[in-house]
C-alpha cells in the first residue's frame, strides 16, 4: 500500500522536471510558414507609391527565382536590413517588396533615406497577402523559385552573414 | 508617500508571516502548551490587517493615477473611467499577486479569529502551514514583482489598460476566481496541519468544509463570469475554448468539487480520510500549477500576462517547495492515518467515491491535455490540444458520472439495497432513453450533444427527486443546496448541448438598408454610424431584428477603436429570448460599401451561465446551512458548559 502513496510525489517531480527544463530552453517565438513548398497564393497588389510597379503572383512564375521581402516603413529592423538588401541586389538578386499596413508618403520617405532595392513594391494594407503566405511579422524574406513555389523563409532582419546564405538559396531555387 | 506606506505594510506582513510560521512549527516540537503558541493567532490576524492596508494603498494609487509609480504608469491612464482605474489595480501581474496575498492574509486572519473546533496543536500546525505559503508569495512580490516601485522620473501619461479588459465583467471576474483559488489555500493548510499532527477527524472536515464550499462557490461564479465575458467580448461566439488559462481555472474547480463531496463523507461518516487529505493538497496545487502555467509564459495562450522567465522560475521554486513538501509529507504520513469507517459499494458513500474518481479522471485528462504541448515541445514537436481531444475524452468519464449523480443522492449512507430506488432509477432511465430517441431520430444531432441533451433532461428531473416525500419547509438548507446545485449542472449541460446541436451561424455582407436572416430571425441593417465613448470611438451598426416576423427590436453592435493603448475590440449585440440568444457582430467594410455581419442564433445558450449560477447558488445555500448549524451547535455547547459549571459551583 505505502509505495502507492509516493506516486503523487513522483508524478509531481516529473512535472517539475519538465517545467524546469522548458523554462531554461530559449523560447522560440518564430512562427514558421506552413506554405513552404507550396505555390504562392494568387494576389495582385497595387503599387505602394507612385512611380513603382505593384506586385502580383504572376510575376513570379517566369523561370527566375526571386526574393519576396515583407517590410514596412514603420518597422525599425527593416532599416537595419536595408543595406543587406542593397548588397543582395548588387549581387544579382531580384527583390520584390510588399509594404505592410503603410502610407505612400511614409514609404517614399523610407526609400529616400534607406535606398530602394526593390524591383516592385506592392501595397498590402490589411496584411492579406502577408497572412496568405504565412508570414507573421515584419521583416520576413521568402525565396520564391522560378515556378512560383515558396522555397525558404527567413524570419527577422537579414544580417550581413545571412547574405551569402540567401544567395545560395536563390541559386538552389533556380 | 502612500506607495512607501503600502510597501512598508507589505514587508511587515511578511515578517509576521515568518513569525507565524516559526512559532507554529516550534510549538509542534514540544508536547505541552507553550508561551509561543499565544503568538500565532494574533500574528495571523495582524498580518491580515497589514496586507489589506497594503492593497488599499495600491488601489488608492490607481484611483488618483499616481504616475510616479511604475505599475500605475504602465497599466493605467488618467482618462480612464474610475471603475476601470480601480479594476486596473488587479488587471496586471503585480497587482493581482498583491490581491492574491491579501485574500490569503484575510483567510488566515479569519481562521485565526473564529476557528475553535480543532485541537490547538492541529490549529497551530494549520496556521504554520498558512504562514509558509504566505511567506513564499510575499517573497515573490517583494523580491521580484514589487507593485510599489517608483519611476526615477514620473511619467507624463499612463500607457493605459488593455481595452479588452476595460469591461465590467473583468472588474469582478479575476477577483472572484482569486478568492476561490486562495480559499483553497486554506483547505491546503488544513490538510497539511492535519498531516503534521495525524489528526484527521470529522471535526477537521467540518472546520475545512465552509472554506472548501466558499472557495468552490467563488470558483464557480468566476468561471461562469469568465466564460460569459469571453462569449460577448471576444466576438467569436464561443463560450469555452480549452485555452490553458481556462483550464487553469477549471482544474482547481474539478478538484474542489471532488474535495467538497469527500469532505462531506468525512464530516458525516468519518470515512475517506486519506483521500480527503490528498484532494485538499491537490486542489490548491492545481491553483498554483495554473498560476505558474499562465504567468511563466511556458504555454502559449490567448491570455497574455506579463511573461518573465525569472518570475516563472520563482513560482516554480515555490511550487516545488509547497506541493513537493506537502506530497512528501503525505507519502510519509498517510500510511499512519487509519482508514476510517467502512461502507458498502451500494451506498451514498459508494456513489460519492465513484463520482470522486470520475472527477479526478476528468481532472487528469484536462491536466494532461494542458501539459501535453509542454511535453512534446521538449522533443521539438509543436502541437495544440483542443476540443477534439477534451470533449470526447472528457465525456468518457463525465457520462458515467452524470448517471451516478442522478441516483446517488437517493441512496442511504453506509449500506443500501439498489432495488429500493428502482422506481426512481427506472424513471431516470426512461427519460434519458426517450430523449435519446427523440433527438437522435428526429433532429439528427451529433453524439456528444445528443448525450448531453438526454442526460441533461434526465438529470434535471432526477436532481429534484431527493425532495420527494420531504416536507419542503423542514428540509435542511444543505439538502436544498445539493438539489439546486445538481439541478444547475443539468441546466448548464442542456445549454451546452443545445448550443452545440442547434446553433445557426450566418456570415453575410449587407449594405445599409438591406436585410438578411439567421435561423428564425430577420435582421435589417438600418445604418452604420460613428459613435464616441470616454476613451474610444466606434462604428456602430444599427439593426432592426425581429423574431419570426414579430415586432422589431433595435440593436447596435460596435467595432470599437481605443486610443490608449490603440486597439480594436468588438462589442457584440445580444438579444436574449426565453428560448435562446441572437448574437450579432459587425465587421469590416467591403470595398463595395457593404458591411460584414456575423450573426448567430443560439437556442437556449443562456442556460449555460444560468446553470453555472444555480450551481453557485446551491453552494451558497449549503454554506449557509452548514454555518447556521455550526453556530447553533456552538451555542448549545456553550449553554451545556455553562450549566455544568453552575452545577459544579453548586456542588
Amino acid at each position: 500500500m505505502s509505495w502507492r502513496l509516493w506516486l503523487p510525489l513522483l508524478a509531481f517531480a516529473g512535472f517539475l522536471g519538465l517545467a524546469a527544463y522548458q523554462l531554461t530552453q530559449p523560447k522560440d517565438e518564430f512562427v514558421e510558414s506552413g506554405m513552404i513548398g507550396q505555390e504562392l497564393p494568387y494576389f495582385d497588389l497595387p503599387p505602394a507609391i507612385d512611380g513603382v510597379e505593384g506586385a502580383a503572383s504572376v510575376h513570379f512564375a517566369d523561370g527566375k527565382p526571386r526574393l519576396l521581402n515583407i517590410w514596412a516603413s514603420w518597422c525599425l529592423p527593416c532599416i537595419a536590413e536595408a543595406p543587406q538588401l542593397e548588397s543582395l541586389k548588387r549581387q544579382g538578386a531580384d527583390i520584390v517588396g510588399i509594404a505592410i499596413r503603410d502610407r505612400p508618403a511614409d514609404v517614399a520617405r523610407f526609400l529616400a533615406q534607406n535606398g530602394n532595392p526593390y524591383a516592385r513594391i506592392g501595397r498590402d494594407d490589411l496584411s492579406e497577402v502577408q497572412l496568405g503566405i504565412g508570414s507573421s511579422g515584419v521583416p520576413e524574406t521568402f525565396v520564391i523559385d522560378g515556378k512560383g513555389v515558396i522555397r525558404y523563409q527567413h524570419i527577422g532582419d537579414i544580417r550581413a552573414e545571412d547574405v551569402p546564405m540567401l544567395l545560395e538559396k536563390l541559386e538552389e531555387a533556380r | 508617500m502612500i506607495a512607501e506606506l503600502g510597501l512598508a505594510a507589505l514587508w511587515l506582513a511578511a515578517a509576521l508571516a515568518a513569525m507565524q510560521m516559526a512559532a507554529g512549527f516550534m510549538t509542534l516540537r514540544v508536547a505541552g502548551p507553550t508561551e509561543l503558541a499565544k503568538l500565532i493567532r494574533p500574528a495571523a490576524m495582524v498580518q491580515g490587517v497589514l496586507v489589506t492596508l497594503s492593497f488599499a494603498a495600491l488601489v488608492w494609487l490607481f484611483a488618483v493615477t499616481d504616475l510616479s509609480v511604475k505599475l500605475v504608469a504602465a497599466n493605467s491612464h488618467s482618462m480612464k473611467p474610475l471603475v476601470f482605474k480601480l479594476s486596473g489595480t488587479w488587471g496586471n501581474h503585480e497587482g493581482s499577486m498583491l490581491l492574491w496575498v491579501m485574500v490569503m492574509g484575510l483567510a488566515g486572519a479569519l481562521i485565526a479569529a473564529f476557528e475553535r473546533r480543532l485541537p490547538e496543536r492541529t490549529m497551530n500546525a494549520t496556521l504554520a502551514a498558512q504562514g509558509v505559503v504566505s511567506l513564499g508569495f510575499y517573497a515573490f512580490l517583494l523580491l521580484s514583482s514589487n507593485p510599489f516601485e517608483r519611476l526615477p522620473v514620473p511619467a507624463a501619461e499612463g500607457m493605459g489598460l488593455n481595452p479588452l479588459l476595460q469591461d465590467i465583467g473583468l472588474a469582478f471576474h479575476p477577483p472572484t476566481l482569486y478568492l476561490g483559488y486562495v480559499g483553497l489555500s486554506v483547505a491546503f493548510s488544513f490538510a497539511v496541519g492535519a498531516l503534521l499532527t495525524r489528526q484527521v477527524t470529522p471535526d477537521f472536515a467540518r472546520a475545512m468544509r465552509p472554506w472548501v464550499l466558499g472557495a468552490w462557490v467563488l470558483l464557480t461564479v468566476g468561471i461562469t463570469a469568465g466564460s460569459y465575458w469571453a462569449y460577448y467580448e471576444l466576438g467569436w461566439g464561443g463560450w469555452w475554448f480549452w485555452d490553458p488559462v481556462e483550464n487553469a481555472s477549471l482544474m482547481p474547480w474539478l478538484a474542489a468539487t471532488a474535495l467538497l463531496h469527500s469532505v462531506s463523507v468525512l464530516a458525516s461518516r468519518d470515512a475517506l480520510r486519506t483521500w480527503t487529505i490528498m484532494l485538499g493538497v491537490v486542489a490548491f496545487s492545481m491553483s498554483m500549477v495554473g498560476t505558474f502555467l499562465v504567468r511563466s509564459g511556458i504555454l502559449t495562450s490567448v491570455h497574455a500576462f506579463a511573461v518573465d522567465p525569472e518570475r516563472g522560475t520563482f513560482i516554480l521554486g515555490l511550487l516545488g517547495l509547497f506541493i513537493g513538501g506537502a506530497l512528501l509529507l503525505f507519502a510519509l504520513r498517510a500510511s499512519t492515518i487509519s482508514e476510517g469507517e467502512r461502507f458498502a459499494v451500494a451506498s451514498r458513500e459508494g456513489a460519492l467515491v465513484f463520482n470522486n474518481v470520475m472527477l479526478s479522471a476528468i481532472l487528469a485528462i484536462v491536466l494532461l491535455g494542458t501539459l501535453y504541448p509542454l511535453l512534446t515541445e521538449a522533443f521539438d514537436v509543436r502541437v495544440s490540444v483542443g476540443p477534439p481531444y477534451f470533449n470526447p475524452v472528457g465525456a468518457i468519464f463525465a457520462v458515467p458520472m452524470l448517471l451516478v449523480m442522478a441516483v446517488g443522492p437517493l441512496l442511504r449512507w453506509r449500506q443500501d439495497r439498489p432495488e429500493r430506488i428502482g422506481r426512481e432509477a427506472a424513471l431516470f432511465a426512461a427519460l434519458v432513453l426517450a430523449a435519446l430517441l427523440l433527438f437522435g431520430l428526429l433532429a439528427d444531432v451529433a453524439l456528444l450533444p445528443l448525450l448531453g441533451l438526454a442526460l441533461g433532461l434526465g438529470l434535471a428531473i432526477a436532481s429534484l427527486m431527493p425532495l420527494r416525500g420531504r416536507k419542503l419547509t423542514r428540509t435542511p438548507l444543505a439538502t436544498w443546496g445539493m438539489v439546486v446545485a445538481h439541478f444547475g449542472i443539468a441546466v448548464a449541460l442542456l445549454g451546452m448541448a443545445s448550443e452545440s446541436a442547434f446553433s445557426v451561424e450566418r456570415l453575410a455582407a449587407v449594405g445599409e438598408g438591406d436585410s438578411t436572416t439567421v435561423g428564425p430571425w430577420t435582421v435589417v441593417l438600418q445604418a452604420v454610424e460613428p459613435v464616441a465613448g470616454p476613451n474610444w470611438t466606434a462604428l456602430q451598426g444599427r439593426m432592426a431584428v425581429s423574431y419570426d416576423g414579430g415586432t422589431p427590436i433595435t440593436v447596435a453592435p460596435q467595432a470599437r477603436n481605443f486610443w490608449a493603448p490603440p486597439q480594436q475590440t468588438t462589442e457584440s449585440a445580444l438579444v436574449t429570448r426565453w428560448n435562446g440568444q441572437l448574437y450579432a457582430v459587425i465587421g469590416d467594410r467591403a470595398p463595395d460599401g457593404r458591411w460584414q455581419l456575423r450573426l448567430w442564433w443560439k437556442p437556449f445558450v443562456p442556460l449555460i451561465w444560468m446553470g453555472g449560477l444555480l450551481v453557485a447558488l446551491g453552494g451558497v445555500l449549503a454554506l449557509f446551512g452548514r454555518l447556521l448549524t455550526d453556530i447553533r451547535n456552538r451555542r448549545l455547547a456553550a449553554r451545556i458548559a455553562e450549566r455544568r459549571a453552575d452545577r459544579e459551583a453548586l456542588a
